[in-house]
């Protein structure tokens, strides 16, 4: 479903903030896998995926998403095959709207606007139905303000808009770290629910490893600026956090990582 | 008092000319949070463009279809400026207003003023807006005839046509890229071209006025436009402080822009009559008035804000 072959970028080349922080990266993803990335700050998590998502071009390689080649396409274009949920939980939604309208708005994703309806009578009642999963009374405020909802709810309802229009490839950047503990693992168990109904393509970043264990059924680490362990299938399974730093270590010949990964 | 008094449709009919362009200035500043400058200018570019076409005998419909057209370009040069060359909105709508100046120049043929013919009656009875028009029964013209009457009812379509194109898919996109381009881009609308289209729109509206006004006015002056951004703001401004708690429906808060405008012009011409004051005063106190309504709900959210719940700050991490 989606095809890297050898990303490279750099930030600020030529000055002394110049950062490499892709180094050649290759990645494929089968139809419907589900891959859970770690690795510490700076390591290349969330420049992988903006790397995907066409946040900037990069300087070399390829990226196909469904066997079509995306490398030259903008990011309002890629939107076609992607779904996004970020970090922040303002980035994801429009806060002056209304949630109906923001989820309008997903509902077109990838399509040419035009002079039809921004929404019609038959999407409200749908979005009432869709927005029972999420379990936050939603389903009752569709004509409030976005921004009168909290971080865990706005969170919720990006990832929902998300995969509304079911997107060839998901991509969660840390989607739950600005959440508190009770809010994050609402939020996470939303995604699973979301994930497995329409067996969605996956790439979810995540600074608990514990999550990367239990979620999905492949892990990669990525360690500056390339994916130094990738595991999957039984070994994936079976996988516990101190055999993911072990495997680590030998991977990449450094024990002091450690402590970066597990407070990054 | 009296002269006050007589001066109020006067004031009123100014109202609503300038209310159309500030309804422009609300798609650019508040739809899609762009301080665009281009307005001082393309309000200019509607006037020159009517004033030498109807002069020139063009029908006075395709004079004001034609002002339309060259405000949107004007708007179509600073979304270029913006966002293909990359210029920071705020000095591509200078850097547009600016070039505009000697535009405006050329069309009225390096006139710094240019009257329409209004002393020829038939000339006069083709205009759809004119202070002449305002006079009364001493005018001998018709109450439906009077600039308040028509202007009123060219507002009312005009809202009624924006309604109608920010509830489509098109108009939401707008409306998207202006309230988070990172969501707007991630849900696949072009953002570059959003904004294109709100300036393109924005400044039509714009010199559509400019056109009533030189209408109006019975002439157009290359200094007309010089301040009109400011005179939007007011009107963007004092419309939502006064009826920004009572209009929460999209058309009412356009519908809200239009009578910010009138509340503007009739508060500024109380002040001319009232207290004899000296025209010139006009811009600093403009200026003034809308510092004052810019701040005040800054300070009100900086110094008077109501404490957050600590129960409910923990929902919130980024709030």
């Amino acid at each position: 479903m989606l095809d890297m072959k050898n990303i490279r970028k750099t930030f600020n080349p030529g000055t002394v903030n110049e950062k490499t922080a892709l180094n050649g990266v290759s990645l494929t993803l089968e139809d419907g896998d589900f891959v859970t990335v770690i690795g510490g700050n700076g390591a290349g998590k969330s420049t992988l995926l903006n790397a995907v998502a066409g946040v900037w071009p990069v300087d070399s390689g390829s990226i196909s998403i469904g066997g079509t080649d995306v490398t030259r396409l903008p990011e309002h274009k890629r939107a076609k095959y992607i779904g996004r949920v970020f970090q922040d939980p303002m980035m994801g939604t429009a806060a002056t709207m209304q949630i109906e309208e923001n989820m309008a708005l997903a509902a077109r994703r990838g399509r040419a606007r035009t002079l039809r309806p921004g929404i019609t009578r038959d999407e409200r009642e749908r979005y009432r139905e869709t927005l029972k999963i999420l379990d936050l009374g939603l389903e009752d405020r569709l004509t409030s303000k976005v921004g009168l909802l909290s971080g865990g709810q706005r969170q919720a309802l990006t990832l929902l808009m998300a995969a509304l229009r079911k997107p060839d490839l998901l991509l969660l950047d840390e989607h739950t770290a600005a959440l508190d503990p009770k809010t994050a693992a609402k939020v996470l168990q939303a995604t699973e629910r979301i994930v497995q109904k329409d067996r969605l393509t996956t790439l979810m970043i995540t600074h608990n490893m514990k999550d990367a264990i239990v979620h999905g059924n492949r892990l990669i680490m990525m360690y500056e600026g390339r994916v130094a362990l990738d595991i999957s299938g039984e070994d994936k399974k079976r996988l516990t956090v101190e055999d993911l730093l072990a495997r680590f270590g030998q991977a990449t010949g450094s024990d002091e990582a450690d402590d970066k990964l597990l407070l990054g | 008092m009296a002269g006050f008094l007589s001066a109020l449709p006067g004031a009123a009919s100014q109202g609503l000319i300038w209310g159309i362009m500030a309804i422009g200035v609300y798609i650019t500043y508040q739809i899609l949070d762009i301080a665009d400058l281009t307005v001082d200018g393309s309000f200019c570019t509607g006037g020159a463009v009517f004033v030498v076409l109807f002069a020139g005998g063009v029908n006075v419909w395709l004079a004001m279809l034609a002002a339309l057209l060259a405000g949107m370009a004007a708007g179509l040069a600073t979304g270029l400026l913006h966002t293909v060359c990359g210029i920071p909105a705020i000095l591509a709508g200078i850097l547009t207003q600016l070039g505009l100046y000697t535009v405006n120049m050329a069309v009225m043929a390096f006139k710094s003023s240019v009257a329409l013919p209004i002393t020829q009656e038939d000339m006069l009875d083709k205009l759809l807006v004119s202070l002449r028009f305002v006079q009364g029964s001493k005018s001998g013209y018709p109450i439906w005839r009077h600039p308040v009457v028509v202007v009123g009812l060219m507002t009312a379509a005009l809202i009624a046509i924006l309604y109608w194109f920010f509830g489509r898919e098109l108009g939401a996109a707008l409306r998207a890229t202006g309230s988070n381009q990172n969501m707007a881009r991630a849900q696949g609308i072009n953002t570059d071209w959003a904004k294109v289209l709100g300036l393109v729109l924005s400044n039509g509206l714009v010199a559509l006025s400019g056109a009533l006004m030189c209408q109006y006015n019975g002439a157009n002056n290359i200094d007309v436009g010089r301040g009109a951004i400011v005179i939007g703001l007011a009107a963007v401004v004092i419309g939502e402080v006064i009826f920004g708690r009572i209009f929460r429906n999209f058309a009412l808060k356009l519908l809200a822009v239009s009578f910010g405008a009138i509340i503007y012009y009739v508060v500024i011409t109380a002040v001319l009559k009232l207290g004899d004051l000296n025209a010139n005063y006009l811009k600093l106190l403009t200026a003034l008035v809308v510092a004052v309504f810019l701040t005040i709900p800054y300070w009100k959210g900086k110094y008077f804000s109501k404490p957050v719940n600590p129960a409910k700050k923990e929902e919130l991490p980024h709030a």
